[in-house]
């Protein structure tokens, strides 16, 4: 406190200087705000995973499908609650830039395994109902401005053709961690068409999902399942969904390692940069740490010094940043395609980590400035011409 | 009068690189409390060494100081630091105010290290303020303020916990004519009017003259009075 008027008034000797460095932290900040937020967008699917679901798929390739009939006998596995299942449809909906998933699905099921997308009951009865309806995730219908009624068209690559659906639905996200940005539609429409068109390809399921009654059980259903299908022509491997997701995730793991590696670099970076506007501010000082010592303050109390107002520097850059960060990243999510990262915000580790750099900058940054002041004699300090 | 400093065999040497450089040799000297004492000599006669050790800020290659009773040089740094907040006030040539805090901040500043209310920081900070003239610049910045104001302002920082002994060197050395003489007489006062001991270094036979001894040093050798 004997020297909380000087931190206060320490940075305004230069204030170009401090400016610059606040500025420099601020930037910082939302970088490694941002790069968090990203790494854990990227985990959203892993963390929204269900303990009760299965995903079983091609053993081989995840692009290879599995038979239609293979349902019926997924059903019959003990502790299997319900089983449906989806393809991959892709296309293109206005440009190849509007990413989001297009889903073929079973309509009679689809709902039942993901309770987590909230639909109402005459929303989901119409789109049982009617064979070429969708229903469309929140995020996707304000993203493109689409209400129940309105026709959506695809241009098929995957399944050619043009492909015109009928909204008759709109699912909100239960939890935050949920998908709000999926396309689903009847896989029976898409289907029949296949079975006119390519017939090769009818009654080809993508991968099915396998609500279970008992989580604990998973291992040992999983098994089960695989076994009824081993050396067939397709041969399955079944997983949890969270696994099945964290396999995504292994495909791309050097990127985010990078990401990782990268947002701590930033931190690295500017902790330099304030060390060296501390230890500038730290020589430039010298004489008057003397006079200090001089006058009797101690080594305490121009640790307290020094490192408050590397603290000050550090806090007022990183609250600086860390406000930034919001809008900022709420501006992100406007501009990426909501089906790159369909949950896309700021978790509260990443503030706790953000909040935390800061102070480890302000800390880091004020050490060889104080071991400098301490260390020089009184009568070198008197010398010392800056 | 008692001796309020004893030097007593006093040498001191520096080590610049690897060489040893001798600046004190041997040296004794006894100042009594009240007297206004000029240490005068050529560049590197170790007159700012004694002056140093005298106030506590550097230690002796060997020999005793005591100063008020206290063997300074036996105290640790913790010991000292206390020992200077207490019983010195520091002048120095170039007044070496603090640039962001104002006159009544830069006084205060010894006081801090005091058990004193602020209300009681303020009275004695306006006193010392008052006794150097400058009660009115209590708001001003050292660049706000003339060279002899803000060696007045150094002078006030240097009373205002009322110390036994003040110490300056060169006090006048940055000074035009006129704003040294304001010092010179200030010193003269505080010496005679409020008893202090004061030992300067000087290189101006002008300053040493308004002291009531003047003693000389030649190569760390106190030349006999």
């Amino acid at each position: 406190m004997k020297v909380l008027k000087l931190i206060l008034k320490n940075p305004l000797r230069h204030k170009l200087r401090t400016a610059l460095t606040i500025l420099g932290i601020a930037i910082a900040v939302i970088a490694f705000g941002l790069l968090r937020t990203v790494v854990t967008a990227w985990y959203v699917g892993v963390e929204g995973a269900s303990a009760n679901r299965l995903i079983t798929r091609q053993a081989v390739s995840f692009i290879f499908p599995l038979p239609y009939a293979y349902k019926d006998k997924i059903t019959q596995v003990p502790g299997v609650k319900t089983v449906t299942f989806a393809n991959w449809f892709g296309g293109v909906y206005i440009d190849k830039n509007q990413f989001f998933a297009r889903i073929a699905a079973d309509a009679e099921t689809i709902f039942d395994v993901y309770p987590e997308f909230l639909i109402s009951k005459e929303e989901l009865e119409t789109f049982k109902r009617e064979r070429n309806s969708c229903v469309l995730g929140e995020g996707i219908a304000k993203q493109y401005n689409l209400k129940v009624g309105d026709i959506m068209t695809l241009e098929g690559d995957i399944y050619p053709g043009n492909w015109e659906f009928i909204v008759r639905g709109i699912y909100k996200p239960r939890d935050k961690t949920t998908d709000a940005s999926q396309m689903i539609f009847h896989w029976n429409y898409v289907n029949e068409r296949m079975q006119v068109e390519m017939p090769e390809r009818a009654g080809d399921v993508g991968w099915y999902i396998v609500q279970i009654s008992d989580p604990a059980k998973s291992a040992l259903i999983s098994e089960q399942i695989d076994a009824l299908f081993k050396n067939s022509p397709a041969e399955t491997k079944t997983e949890t969904e969270r696994a099945f997701q964290q396999g995504f995730l292994s495909a791309t793991s050097a990127i985010i390692v990078a990401m990782n590696l990268i947002s701590f670099v930033i931190i690295g970076i500017i902790m330099l940069v304030l060390g060296n506007t501390m230890i500038m501010a730290a020589r430039e000082r010298t004489r008057e740490y003397a006079v200090f010592k001089a006058l009797g303050f101690s080594g305490f109390h121009l640790t307290g010094l020094i490192m408050g107002e590397s603290l000050l520097i550090a806090a007022v850059g990183g609250g600086v940043g860390l406000f930034l960060t919001f809008p900022i990243v709420a501006g992100f999510e406007q501009v990426i395609p909501k089906g790159f990262f369909p949950v896309f915000q700021i978790e509260p580790i990443t503030v706790i980590l953000a909040v935390s750099a800061a102070i480890l900058i302000g800390v880091a940054a004020a050490i060889f400035p104080i071991h400098r002041a301490l260390s020089t004699k009184i009568i070198d300090g008197f010398r010392f011409v800056g | 009068m008692s001796a309020i400093i004893q030097v007593q065999n006093v040498s001191k040497s520096y080590w610049r690189d690897s060489f040893e450089v001798p600046v004190l040799n041997d040296l004794s000297l006894e100042i009594n409390q009240g007297e206004f004492l000029a240490l005068m000599g050529p560049s590197g006669s170790g007159k700012t060494t004694l002056l140093n050790l005298i106030a506590g800020i550097d230690r002796p290659s060997s020999g005793k100081l005591i100063v008020d009773g206290t063997d300074i040089s036996t105290l640790n740094e913790s010991g000292l630091a206390k020992w200077r907040s207490a019983k010195i006030g520091f002048v120095f040539q170039f007044y070496n105010l603090i640039p962001v805090l104002t006159a009544y901040e830069n006084v205060e500043l010894p006081l801090l290290l005091t058990k004193l209310s602020k209300a009681q920081r303020k009275e004695h900070v306006e006193s010392a303020l008052q006794i150097v003239g400058l009660g009115d610049r209590m708001d001003h910045y050292p660049k706000q303020l003339s060279g002899g104001q803000e060696q007045r302002v150094a002078i006030a920082r240097a009373i205002v916990t009322d110390p036994v002994i003040l110490v300056a060197d060169e006090p006048t050395g940055d000074l035009d004519k006129h704003s040294a003489e304001e010092i010179l007489t200030l010193m003269e006062r505080l010496n005679k009017e409020f008893h202090k001991t004061i030992v300067i270094v000087t290189h101006d036979p002008h300053a040493a003259s308004k002291a009531g001894i003047t003693r000389h040093l030649e190569k760390g050798d106190l030349i006999p009075a």
